[in-house]
């Protein structure tokens, strides 16, 4: 870990007068931030739909996309959302390139800060990074996180409230189930966080045991080792990919146990609300995690999830990028 | 100052529109407000003459041209056009022109929306102070406004000017 003991997120991520000017966490922020980023996110789902799908907010600026670790879906959905802002977008794959040639990570930051770049969306293995990034860069450019670690992921969280946001009239009252290897897995941890503020009635995580974390009651969620028992009357499961190359240690018999035990069947998901919705962050493995009867089947919006997350991308990216600005709209110039 | 009475002014306004229609025989066509008193005003034409099927909305929170000095609208609510604009007549309807910014901004995002026939535009009042060379087709009535005064409308049931 770069920092395991990095100061208060928010000092970091929002403006004076509360504004967001780095996405690193959905962790501590206010409810009425996060619905602020679903309801721009909703605009820019309608620009989507037009024959010019760009809108010129972000002209002229440079945005990096900083990836540490690999990852083509995450990296491609943020280079279509820079582009969509018309952003100039440079993609450094930096797992191939310069670190691995012994240059350090500051090295490399003040680099691309030579280069006048605007935002890094920084995506790395270590916990806290983007975090660390944030705090050392220049002022006037923007950090987002596209995952840290264990950490937090929390464009992907967000993505999902808004997928749960758009399918099921709204988060207040529902009862959510995430599904899976919640140990690993940063996107489970932003998902909470998000839900808890958002007013989810209750978040379920359910597991193995050893896939679990110990401390995840502390976060508000409710720990279930039994799929059907947890499944009981849920608006929406989340299952999340098993992440394999994560894995070192032997914590699951095999692949072929896990699917047994928790994989999502038509079978298991009758436990769940009729009306129910399936969701996966992708890639999905068929047959390890879900079935592709529910995969394809009437309740994923696994789809859907791909397409609001551009939109979500965009509107963190424009926030971010407008809280880099200093003064606030004025009726004035309104 | 004499602020001018809203309800008259409205209702003179959508007569002139009306006219114009008729006399440049426009065929068919949307009325487009810009969020939020462009709207309100776009609305309030269109009970009078009843012109436009619906009433389009226009939010140019993602093509103002100051984002960089003044960032992203808190409120931003979305465009929503009621079909598709390719070859359309399209009115185009503000609560205030001043500075002419606005306009340049929606025009801007009309056409990523498709290529329409022809753009006019209607304000409710003018106050001058124009940075850009865009003058409205129609408008209700001028207004000379002393340095740093300005006009806003509020609405939508009553339509209602305050000078701050």
């Amino acid at each position: 870990m770069i920092n395991d003991s990095y100061s208060d997120p928010n000092k970091v991520q929002l403006t004076e007068d509360g504004r967001l000017k780095h996405f690193l966490t959905t962790e501590g922020l206010s409810r009425e931030l996060l619905t602020e980023i679903l309801d721009t996110a909703d605009s820019f789902i309608s620009t989507q739909e037009r024959a010019v799908k760009t809108v010129p907010l972000l002209r002229g600026k440079t945005v990096v996309n900083l990836f540490f670790e690999n990852s083509t879906r995450t990296r491609s959905t943020f280079e279509l959302a820079a582009k969509r802002l018309s952003a100039d977008i440079l993609n450094l794959d930096i797992a191939r390139s310069a670190t691995s040639k012994g240059e350090t990570l500051m090295d490399t930051l003040w680099n691309l800060e030579a280069m006048y770049s605007d935002m890094f969306v920084v995506r790395h293995a270590d916990s806290g990074a983007a975090h660390f990034i944030a705090e050392h860069v220049t002022p006037n450019v923007a950090i987002i996180n596209a995952g840290d670690g264990r950490h937090a992921h929390p464009t992907q969280a967000m993505l999902d409230m808004l997928t749960i946001r758009r399918h099921k009239d709204g988060i207040e009252g529902k009862i959510v189930a995430i599904v899976g290897d919640i140990l690993h897995s940063r996107v489970a941890r932003s998902q909470i966080h998000a839900l808890r503020t958002l007013g989810a009635a209750e978040v379920r995580v359910i597991g193995p045991g050893t896939l679990l974390p110990r401390d995840i009651e502390a976060l508000g969620a409710v720990p279930f080792y039994d799929m059907k028992k947890g499944l009981a009357d849920c608006d929406v499961v989340i299952m999340l990919r098993l992440q394999k190359e994560r894995m070192q240690n032997a914590l699951l018999p095999s692949e072929g146990e896990f699917f047994k035990l928790y994989g999502l069947t038509e079978e298991k998901l009758a436990y769940a609300k009729p009306d129910a919705i399936v969701m996966h962050p992708g890639p999905i493995n068929r047959g390890v995690e879900i079935e592709s009867a529910v995969a394809d089947g009437s309740h994923s919006v696994i789809l859907n999830q791909v397409s609001y997350g551009i939109a979500v991308r965009m509107a963190v990216m424009a926030m971010a990028m407008s809280g880099q600005q200093t003064p606030i709209i004025t009726e004035e110039n309104a | 100052m004499n602020l001018p009475d809203i309800e008259q002014t409205c209702q003179e306004l959508a007569q002139r529109l009306d006219d114009l229609i008729r006399t440049e025989q426009i065929d068919n066509p949307i009325l487009v407000g810009i969020r939020t008193g462009g709207v309100w005003v776009a609305e309030r034409l269109n009970e009078e003459i009843n012109c436009s099927e619906e009433v389009g909305t226009l939010d140019i929170s993602f093509y103002r041209d100051d984002f960089t000095r003044h960032g992203l609208h808190p409120k931003v609510q979305g465009s929503e056009l009621p079909e598709s604009i390719e070859d359309r007549h399209i009115i185009l309807v503000d609560d205030v022109i001043m500075s002419g910014r606005t306009i340049r901004a929606a025009m801007n995002e009309l056409f990523d929306y498709g290529r329409p026939a022809s753009i006019r535009l209607v304000c409710l009042l003018d106050i001058g102070r124009r940075e850009l060379p865009v003058q409205p087709d129609l408008c209700g009535a001028t207004l000379a406004l002393n340095d740093g005064q300005l006009v806003k409308l509020t609405g939508p049931k009553p339509l209602e000017l305050t000078l701050a």
